[in-house]
């Protein structure tokens, strides 16, 4: 056995060994659903629903349904695009930087993290499909050849990056989650009863078995995996930004775009992960592995993020101060005094100084103040980029200053996406393991409470409240 | 392939499972295989397993997806239609090359990452689907083994060497010991690289006329 620093807090409570993982995290899959699960699956279904007839309407009546204007030509769309991509982002980081820096708290979220991520991208790829005028003509960003004499595609632009990266994010993400999933699908296959569920599993999972050396494989591409996700992590949101950040537009023209867009990506993807896992954690009872000090670590996350965006917040304020340019000085007053003041209020409350409260132990701590704080990051950063891309409503010739409000068809759309995101998500709570429960495997002996009795960073009677703490919640 | 004894060893525990490995190594046996339900580290290196070359296939794929990209991109945007989009220059690719990074860089990782999964699953024989209408004996001798259960198997046609297995087996903490004469792929032992391409590429020459002496 290898030295373990008492310091450490276990990360599986309650006496758990090899088997009781597998019991734990095979029960969702193996019960039935309560009634909870059903209330809310048939309230995001039906929002699903919405969604859907919000779409036919808008293909079938055209964009002009939108609330947009000649001035503000993107609103809702781009900033629900943006937003749930940024979603996406901190499961990815969950699962390939936190294993680059082998971080042994991200084997229990991991799974759920990147299930997130692929289902905010997908409800992300709605958007930039459904904004266009002309839908049935969205094969044409793809550089195939055709009978216009070969008419291509341009690469200058920043809306076709945005293809290659979102396209290779999502299937990329998709193919690590997936394969990360194989053996434990084997693990559902080997102990199920049903006949019609242990041929689905079977085929799910590929015909693992487990192998010595094909472990030793599935460690070495998951390894590369996450090392191509991180750099690619790193580019999809940055790509997102340049969005904007190419542009000529005052308030978008911005160098600092495509990092503090990541790091606001991983703000808002690391409060969209605290938000199902404690709901999650407490209805799939997996108390004794997603637990208090998970939710602590997520949290420093939340509080080192949100600094590095309110950094970026200040920088951008005081380079358009320092700049000596009229028109973006104008974009940043506007915004701060302007007809969305409002906005830009919500966004420096909810993003600036709402997470510098994680600096107390007790409040990052606690699952309350985690949960409301979570949404607080949520509202927060879609207003960021709503603030964003609201600038255009007051460009540089004042005769095109156009205000801007969303129609029903654009809120039920955003509200319908939040549907379909829990939709998927609730399905996949049920069917999928929601931990990964072969890597968890490998750090039952060195960070668990049933081998590891002699941890002095707490007295016996705190590991004892700690537990209880853990069971209850 | 044909009809061996094979010896297989159940274990409860990591730990002992590697010390067995190791111990049965060291008396000169080779362990066939290890099914795990989770990777043991250290394993591989005490079964002799050769170092994966999963990483090395990423690169070369990546390093092809980067050269087709930038090969589609020159022939889209400097060769078949140079028009002027914005006033960006296009007399050569490197004028324009800042605009084409993003590209290449997603169809890198694209390339690296998914070619390099699908010869992982090739590799490891992994399709969807695979004993879906085979049963479990297909893919795995004990289904338990996805659970919390270790199992070692050893190949070995001599019944007095199947005995000082089993007491090696049950020394180390074996919880079950099954004999049985199974068909299992015997895995090849190691060879240097040298001489694995003195074996296979030799093979590839002969069509060539032999030198007459």
């Amino acid at each position: 056995m290898h030295y373990k620093s008492p310091m450490r807090e276990p990360l599986i409570l309650g006496n758990k060994d090899l088997h009781d993982i597998t019991v734990d995290i095979a029960r969702p899959i193996e019960t039935k659903a309560n009634r909870w699960w059903w209330a809310l699956f048939t309230i995001s279904f039906a929002a699903m629903l919405w969604l859907f007839g919000c779409i036919f309407y808008l293909i079938g009546t055209g964009v002009g349904v939108w609330g947009l204007n000649n001035s503000v030509g993107w609103a809702w769309d781009i900033t629900n695009f943006v937003w749930w991509v940024g979603i996406g982002h901190a499961g990815t980081l969950i699962s390939a930087v936190l294993l680059l820096f082998r971080q042994k708290w991200r084997l229990s979220i991991n799974r759920s993290s990147e299930a997130m991520t692929i289902f905010a991208v997908v409800q992300a790829g709605l958007f930039p499909l459904i904004h266009m005028g002309r839908i049935w003509m969205a094969y044409w960003i793809f550089p195939l050849p055709n009978q216009f004499g070969s008419l291509w595609v341009n690469f200058n632009s920043p809306l076709l990056w945005d293809v290659f990266a979102i396209s290779t994010y999502f299937s990329v993400s998709l193919v690590f989650w997936y394969m990360g999933l194989i053996p434990d699908f084997a693990m559902i296959r080997d102990r199920a009863i049903n006949p019609i569920a242990k041929k689905v599993y079977t085929f799910l999972s590929f015909g693992w078995s487990g192998r010595a050396k094909h472990w030793q494989r599935h460690e070495v591409i998951s390894l590369v995996l996450a090392g191509l996700a991180t750099p690619l992590v790193l580019s999809v949101h940055s790509i997102v930004s340049m969005d904007f950040a190419t542009s000529v537009v005052a308030g978008w023209h911005t160098t600092i775009f495509p990092p503090y867009f990541v790091a606001g990506a991983i703000f808002g993807g690391f409060a969209m992960c605290q938000t199902l896992l404690l709901i999650a954690r407490k209805v799939l009872d997996l108390q004794d592995y997603i637990t208090i000090k998970h939710m602590e670590y997520m949290n420093i996350i939340i509080l080192v993020t949100g600094s590095i965006v309110g950094c970026a917040y200040l920088t951008e304020l005081f380079i358009a101060w320092y700049s000596g340019v009229e028109l973006e000085q104008y974009a940043f007053l506007d915004r701060a005094t302007g007809s969305y003041w409002w906005a830009y209020a919500i966004m420096m409350t909810c993003n600036v100084i709402s997470p510098q409260l994680m600096w107390f132990k007790k409040l990052r701590r606690n699952i309350l103040f985690t949960f409301i704080l979570a949404l607080f990051v949520h509202i927060g950063m879609w207003f960021e980029r709503f603030v964003i891309i609201i600038t255009l409503h007051r460009g540089p010739l004042p005769s095109s200053w156009h205000d801007y409000s969303p129609t029903y068809i654009e809120i039920g759309t955003f509200i319908g996406t939040c549907g379909f995101f829990l939709v998927l998500f609730l399905l996949y709570a049920r069917t999928f393991p929601v931990i990964a429960q072969a890597e968890l495997k490998t750090i039952v002996k060195s960070s668990s409470t049933k081998y590891n009795k002699n941890l002095h960073y707490l007295d016996k009677e705190e590991l004892v409240k700690l537990n209880k703490i853990n069971k209850k919640k | 392939m044909n009809s061996n004894k094979v010896i297989y060893g159940l274990y409860d525990d990591d730990d002992k499972l590697l010390h067995a490995t190791k111990k049965l190594v060291s008396r000169g046996f080779t362990v066939n295989e290890v099914y795990s339900p989770f990777p043991v580290h250290g394993l591989d290196t005490a079964m002799g397993l050769r170092y994966s070359r999963m990483a090395i296939t990423s690169f070369i794929y990546g390093v092809i997806g980067a050269f087709l990209i930038t090969l589609l991109m020159w022939y889209i945007m400097i060769e078949d239609w140079p028009m002027v989009i914005g006033g960006k220059p296009n007399f050569s690719y490197g004028q324009n090359l800042p605009a084409f990074i993003p590209v290449t860089f997603e169809a890198t990782v694209f390339c690296a990452a998914h070619l390099m999964v699908i010869t992982f699953l090739f590799r490891c024989g992994l399709y969807p689907g695979r004993g879906v209408f085979a049963g479990s004996k297909k893919y795995n001798p004990d289904p338990r083994t996805t659970d919390d259960k270790f199992l070692m198997e050893i190949c070995d046609v001599d019944t007095k060497k199947i005995q000082k297995i089993e007491i090696i087996m049950k020394e180390t903490g074996a919880v079950e010991i099954q004999i049985g004469d199974y068909k299992v792929k015997k895995r090849k032992k190691i060879i240097s690289i040298k001489q694995y391409l003195k074996n296979n590429l030799s093979g590839i020459f002969k069509f060539l006329p032999k030198k007459k002496k």
